[in-house]
């Protein structure tokens, strides 16, 4: 159903960044992925929307290797960044995820302070020359994270100890701080308030300029803000996939249109 | 009656008016339990309940009084002369006694006739003889004075046994008719039956918690009695140990706990890290077929008695040891029995102790944990050791201090395997011996329970007591504070 729109993309390949082809996972022996195909651009904000429980997540954890934790899940098909198959034998699922970032559905902060937890992603791969160097890829990551005024007095407290609001502002920065090419997030903004979201989405916004982000939501409002792209997903099929603006205006489908305009969900 | 019949019989009556009870409720509402304010068997409950706590309470109070009011009756009434020198009132009491279960023993079998038995006399019958063909031996033949006390004693405890049937049996027939004229439609018997089970488990409750405190407070006198005859500076302040029964000997604790902390030490120095390791290899990268099989492996040398342990100290690790660092090794080592013995044995015995709560403590952090570190690019060991461990290290703090509690409370790996020598020294080659090990050997022989040498197991008690109690308390706080932190 969207095969026209993708052929007449693929003259562009330079600036696909994901490409999936065929894509089908399974829990045990349940099929929560079926057939699914896309392709996401480079500099540009994809949102994935449809029903509760569709695989929007599945299909997010695909994109960075997270599946790989969860002992009966199974991934079939081509997936592709950059031109490299992610499911190759010699791709470290370790350095994939440095480079695919991700922020999850619930927000989960280390037990350590704030600045431990967003200190970890550039300690690991060695990010920071000195101390200093290290403070300011903090302060910067928390910035972006929109929290760095209301955490800067505290910044040797315990993640743990924040509001949840806070704590999914702090995962975001967590990933930020590690510079990941790809920034994958699960539903980052269904614990905050409208101000806190307005400034998550302006960070999204600032992200594209320089990577590639897959966001989540369930509000169509934001899916329509700040996103470039937007992937339907019903039941494990990736129904449409298109221009956004086409996609809330004219959808192909009719399983789109009952979702958007509310009759499906 | 005898009780045990006695108690069958009043949960019959209990029985009879649960049916009853529940009967009378259905009755009242012509059969229609909708029109009932509780479930019929409500009623039923709160008939049986009616019966059985006041009868079952009568029973017991009477138990403990009756023999009490009997032995001032008959003490009372022994004429003074009955006391001889040499001798203690309790003394001759506990001949009365015995004189009275031997008539009983001759009766049951047949011996003499009951008539016989409430009327022979000392002079008359070789009473000592009839009694020990009841298979009841007495040291001296049996003075009148005490045969008559007895004939006594066992007509009292007749009028006794019988009056205490009747009062139980009227009582719980009693709270049969209480329940049965209260079993209305409009009664809240669900309420009464909730009272009674909450009665019940506090019950319950306080009977675990007042055993607890009876011990503590016995060891308390005991050591107090201790520390009256043999003063605590010495106990705290002398370093040799040396306990020697016709009197003068030296009691210090020191080289007794050291033996216990330094097995303890090498206990755990074998145990944490294994344990440790191991639970971390189930926990994270065991399959779950490998899991399946391990835990319950691992936890099976948890069930395996320590005397077993002992054996194994004795037979197989001591000789081995000995081996390695004796006379034809390094010559380090005189006999198998060492602290190195003991302690490596006892931490074989603290692995699956470790393993096994750690591994729960570690399965208890969040797998959103871990997904965020890898999320961020870290490997999976990164992840344990900054994220996971750091997340479940107080609660392995506390599974740490359990071990080590058990290590210090532990006996018979260190009866067998240490040695009983008390000294303080540092190589771990030599025998040594530890505070519960002593308290076996001073409570276990011919002393007299009033000596220094004896009394001196209650003090090694109470001190391994409060270093216990100290260690698990703060393991349980600890434990605490960590189980908070995912609320
Ligand atoms: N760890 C898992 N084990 C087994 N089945 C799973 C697991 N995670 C998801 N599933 C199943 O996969 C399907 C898709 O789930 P997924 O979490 O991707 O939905 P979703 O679109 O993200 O829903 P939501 O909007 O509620 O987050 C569901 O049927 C779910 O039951
Ligand atoms: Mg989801």
């Amino acid at each position: 159903m969207y095969d026209a729109p993708l052929t007449r993309r693929e003259a562009a390949v330079d600036d696909v960044k994901i490409s999936a082809r065929d894509v089908q996972v399974f829990y045990g022996d349940n099929h929560a992925i079926k057939d699914v195909d896309v392709d996401i651009q480079d500099k540009t904000v994809t949102a994935f929307i449809g029903p509760s429980g569709c695989g929007k997540s599945t299909f997010l954890r695909c994109l960075n290797r997270m599946n790989d934790t969860i002992d009966i899940c199974r991934v079939e098909g081509r997936i592709t960044i950059d031109g490299d198959d992610i499911y190759d034998k010699r791709v470290d699922p370790v350095q994939l995820r440095a480079k695919v970032g991700m922020v999850f559905q619930k927000p989960n902060p280390f037990p350590k302070s704030i600045y431990d937890n967003v200190a970890y992603g550039p300690k690991i791969h060695g990010m920071a020359k000195n101390k200093a160097e290290l403070d300011e890829i903090v302060e910067r990551a928390l910035r972006r994270g929109a929290i760095w005024d209301e955490v800067k007095d505290r910044l040797h407290a315990p993640g743990t100890g924040l509001s949840g609001g806070q704590q999914q502002r702090l995962c975001i920065a967590r990933a930020v701080a590690t510079e990941p090419e790809v920034l994958l997030m699960d539903e980052p903004c269904s614990a905050l308030d409208p101000i806190a979201t307005a400034q998550v989405e302006e960070l999204i916004d600032e992200l594209r300029q320089t990577y590639s982000v897959v966001i989540v939501t369930h509000s169509m409002q934001q899916a329509a803000r700040v996103s470039q792209k937007t992937a339907f997903f019903h039941l494990g099929h990736l129904v449409e996939f298109g221009e956004t603006g086409q996609i809330f205006t004219n959808p192909e489908d009719k399983r789109t249109e009952s979702y958007i305009t509310g009759r499906i969900g | 009656m005898p009780v045990f019949w006695l108690s069958l019989l009043i949960v019959a009556v209990a029985a009879v008016g649960f049916v009853l009870a529940r009967g009378r409720a259905l009755a009242a509402v012509d059969g229609d339990r909708r029109h009932l304010h509780s479930l019929p068997n409500y009623y039923g409950w709160n008939a049986a309940l009616k019966v059985l706590t006041p009868a079952f309470a009568l029973l017991f109070v009477w138990l403990i009084v009756q023999p009490i009011w009997m032995n001032t009756q008959i003490a009372g009434a022994l004429p003074d002369t009955a006391v001889s020198e040499d001798s203690t009132l309790a003394l001759v009491m506990s001949d009365v006694r015995r004189v009275a279960d031997g008539l009983d023993l001759a009766v049951a079998q047949g011996i003499i006739s009951e008539t016989n038995a409430a009327a022979i006399e000392a002079g008359a019958t070789d009473v000592r003889g009839v009694l020990a063909q009841a298979g009841v031996a007495l040291g001296s033949d049996v003075d009148p004075t005490v045969l008559a006390a007895a004939q006594s004693y066992r007509s009292l405890s007749g009028v006794g046994d019988a009056a205490m049937t009747v009062a139980v049996l009227l009582l719980a027939l009693a709270g049969m008719g209480w329940a049965l004229r209260q079993t209305t439609a409009e009664f809240r018997a669900r309420n009464v039956v909730e009272q009674g089970v909450r009665a019940m488990l506090l019950f319950a409750a306080s009977i675990a918690i007042l055993t607890t405190v009876g011990i503590v407070f016995s060891l308390i006198f005991n050591t107090v009695e201790f520390f009256r005859i043999y003063p605590a500076s010495d106990f705290f302040g002398s370093l040799t140990w040396s306990p020697s029964f016709g009197g003068g000997s030296e009691l210090g604790i020191w080289p007794l706990l050291w033996g216990t902390l330094y097995i303890s030490l090498i206990a755990l120095l074998v145990a944490v890290p294994i344990g440790l390791f191991a639970a971390i290899y189930l926990s994270e990268y065991a399959g779950s077929k490998v899991r399946a099989f391990a835990k319950p492996t691992l936890e099976l040398l948890a069930g395996i008695p320590t005397i077993v342990y002992g054996l194994f100290a004795l037979l197989t690790v001591g000789p081995l040891l000995l081996s390695a660092f004796g006379r034809d090794g390094l010559n380090w080592m005189q006999a198998g029995t060492a602290v190195m013995t003991a302690g490596l044995v006892m931490g074989i015995m603290l692995i699956p102790f470790v393993s096994s709560l750690s591994d729960d403590i570690i399965n208890a952090v969040p797998q959103a944990m871990r997904d965020g570190s890898y999320g961020l690019g870290a490997t999976q060991s990164e992840t344990i050791r900054q994220v996971v461990i750091p997340a479940a290290l107080p609660g392995i703090v506390g599974a740490i201090l359990l071990a080590a509690s058990r290590a210090i409370g532990e006996t018979m790996i260190v009866v067998l395997g240490a040695g009983a020598a008390a000294r303080l020294s540092l190589n771990p080659f030599e025998a040594m011996t530890t505070v519960t090990a002593k308290i076996v050997s001073q409570l276990t022989g011919d002393a007299d329970f009033a000596s220094p040498e004896a009394l001196v197991a209650f003090a090694l008690g109470m001190t391994l007591f409060i270093i216990t109690l100290g260690l698990n308390v703060l393991a349980l706080s600890i434990v605490r504070k960590y189980r908070e932190q995912y609320e």
